[in-house]
């Protein structure tokens, strides 16, 4: 079973997994031009894309546990996926400035430096912006060892990211809770992993 | 596609309508669902938002979380026959029916700028009575100091009260001058009609120089006391939701500021407009706070 959908895996090129992680954009713009979004267009602008981008950012990090545990082997879409997970954020951070925000730049700096849930958006925001730089071979390359160090902070990105929806909201909602045990079950299956090719 | 109140009276003919209602013929032009009120000096002459926007967009944690949610869920909810407990420091404690404490003829139009703790606002034309004349036809005695409001527990009509995100039944609370104030009414109705059950159906209070979260739908208990009442905001987070609530720019929610606002119903390009003292009512309230360390007494 999981040698067929392997088999299937290496036949789907890369950019059919961008156009499918694109869909969700697509749909939003539609909803936007056709007037669907509701009272609130723009926030719905912007959770749409936030929610989207934490659910790619789970996609990736689910890549690696996936093909340890169950052989099904993603591999070659991990970069793709991460790449459109950042799209996401920065769609997300765009429609906050130019939608929520206007500009207000001087309101905008100081509710960054002082309000946790923007201080911890905003740092996973910059971290998944290092990730997305040196995304390609010739980071890689030039990086050596020190590309994979820096490629952990998904982790931490993806811990910060869930706080920054939990912090945003008033009372306990189901989903971003139920992301943030996702985030954290896939962060502990890859320490127990790690752990244990270590010891081996 | 799901057709809505708004869709049958655009807002021109409504606000036509009303311009006919003054004239007085009002009797005549009203039609089966309609409720006139007697226009006020207190209404605010800035644009009502639409009918659809104020009953598609709304915190009412008992119908679920979401925007939508209390206008997709609160179908369940009963309102007639509705009655409300008046209680505690009164003279004539019992249960009232929400058409004697707010009979159809003595209803006003009031149009208040309405302030979310969200940093969103609206400006809704609602229909209702002055608290204070419901509460004088209690009868208040001399030792109140403040008003406790519960909302209505059942979840079997309120489907959001099984989740224990707040403990229920939602309470609300007033220093007796606040209570007492003109600007603070009960409503029964908004947009010249009986009011939407997603809106706080059948009877809420509205305190428009405060966060929304103070002003308190589907009453069913009114309670004079001389004791400041735990409130539901207040229960939950202390550090961040205090008793008075005041729309301030100046005290922010401790993780948002409260500087600025955004209209709903401005458009995607709408921007965001600056958050008035009292929401804008500073003259006619301020003096209830004189002396008042307001950033203490957020």
């Amino acid at each position: 079973m999981v040698q067929h959908l392997n088999g299937w895996l290496r036949r789907l090129p890369v950019w059919a997994v961008w156009l499918l992680g694109l869909i969700p954009l697509a749909l939003l713009v539609w909803d936007t031009l056709q007037g669907n979004l509701g009272v609130d267009p723009v926030r719905d602008i912007e959770h749409r894309l936030g929610r989207t981008a934490i659910y790619f950012l789970l996609a990736t990090l689910a890549v690696t546990p996936l093909l340890r545990l169950t052989r099904l082997n993603m591999m070659r879409f991990r970069q793709a996926l991460g790449l459109i997970c950042f799209t996401y954020a920065l769609c997300h951070l765009a429609a906050w400035v130019v939608f929520d925000m206007a500009f207000l730049w001087a309101q905008m700096l100081k509710d960054v430096a002082k309000r946790p849930y923007l201080i911890f958006g905003m740092l996973a925001f910059v971290m998944l912006l290092a990730l997305a730089v040196t995304s390609n071979r010739a980071s890689i390359r030039r990086m050596g060892a020190r590309w994979r160090q820096l490629h952990r902070l998904i982790y931490p990105a993806a811990i910060l990211g869930a706080l920054h929806w939990l912090w945003a909201l008033k009372v306990w909602e189901s989903r971003p809770v139920v992301v943030f045990c996702g985030i954290l079950l896939l962060l502990l299956l890859r320490l127990r992993l790690i752990t244990a090719a270590v010891r081996r | 596609m799901k057709l809505t109140w708004s869709d049958v009276t655009p807002e021109a003919a409504y606000l036509s309508r009303r311009a006919f209602i003054a004239a007085g013929i009002a009797a005549v032009a009203t039609p089966a669902l309609g409720l006139g009120g007697k226009p006020s000096a207190f209404s605010t002459d800035e644009k009502p938002n639409s009918l659809q926007e104020i009953t598609n967009y709304n915190n009412f944690y008992e119908f679920g979380t979401g925007k939508t949610d209390p206008a997709q869920n609160s179908g369940s909810l009963k309102t007639s026959p509705w009655s409300v407990q008046i209680d505690g420091l009164v003279d004539r404690p019992g249960s009232y029916g929400v058409e004697d404490l707010v009979p159809e003829a003595a209803l006003e139009e009031r149009i208040y700028r309405l302030r979310c703790v969200e940093a969103w606002s609206m400006v809704i034309p609602w229909l209702g009575v002055p608290l204070s004349g419901v509460l004088d036809k209690a009868g208040v005695q001399s030792g109140a100091k403040f008003v406790a409001f519960e909302t209505l527990h059942d979840p079997e009509q309120m489907p959001g009260q099984r989740s224990r995100i707040i403990d229920w039944p939602y309470r609300e609370g007033l220093r007796l001058d606040e209570a007492m104030h003109p600007l603070t009414i009960l409503a029964t109705g908004l947009y010249g009609r009986v009011l939407p059950n997603q809106n706080g159906a059948p009877i809420r209070l509205v305190v428009p120089w405060k966060y929304g979260f103070k002003s308190i739908k589907s009453i069913v208990r009114i309670t004079l006391t001389d004791k400041q009442p735990p409130t539901s905001w207040q229960m939950l987070q202390p550090s961040e939701y205090g008793f008075y609530a005041n729309v301030n720019p100046q005290v922010d929610h401790p993780r948002w500021s409260q500087a600025t606002e955004r209209r709903i119903g401005s458009g995607l390009f709408g921007g965001r407009q600056d958050t008035l003292m009292f929401n804008g009512y500073g003259e006619q309230v301020a003096g209830l706070y004189t002396g008042m360390d307001l950033a203490k007494n957020y």
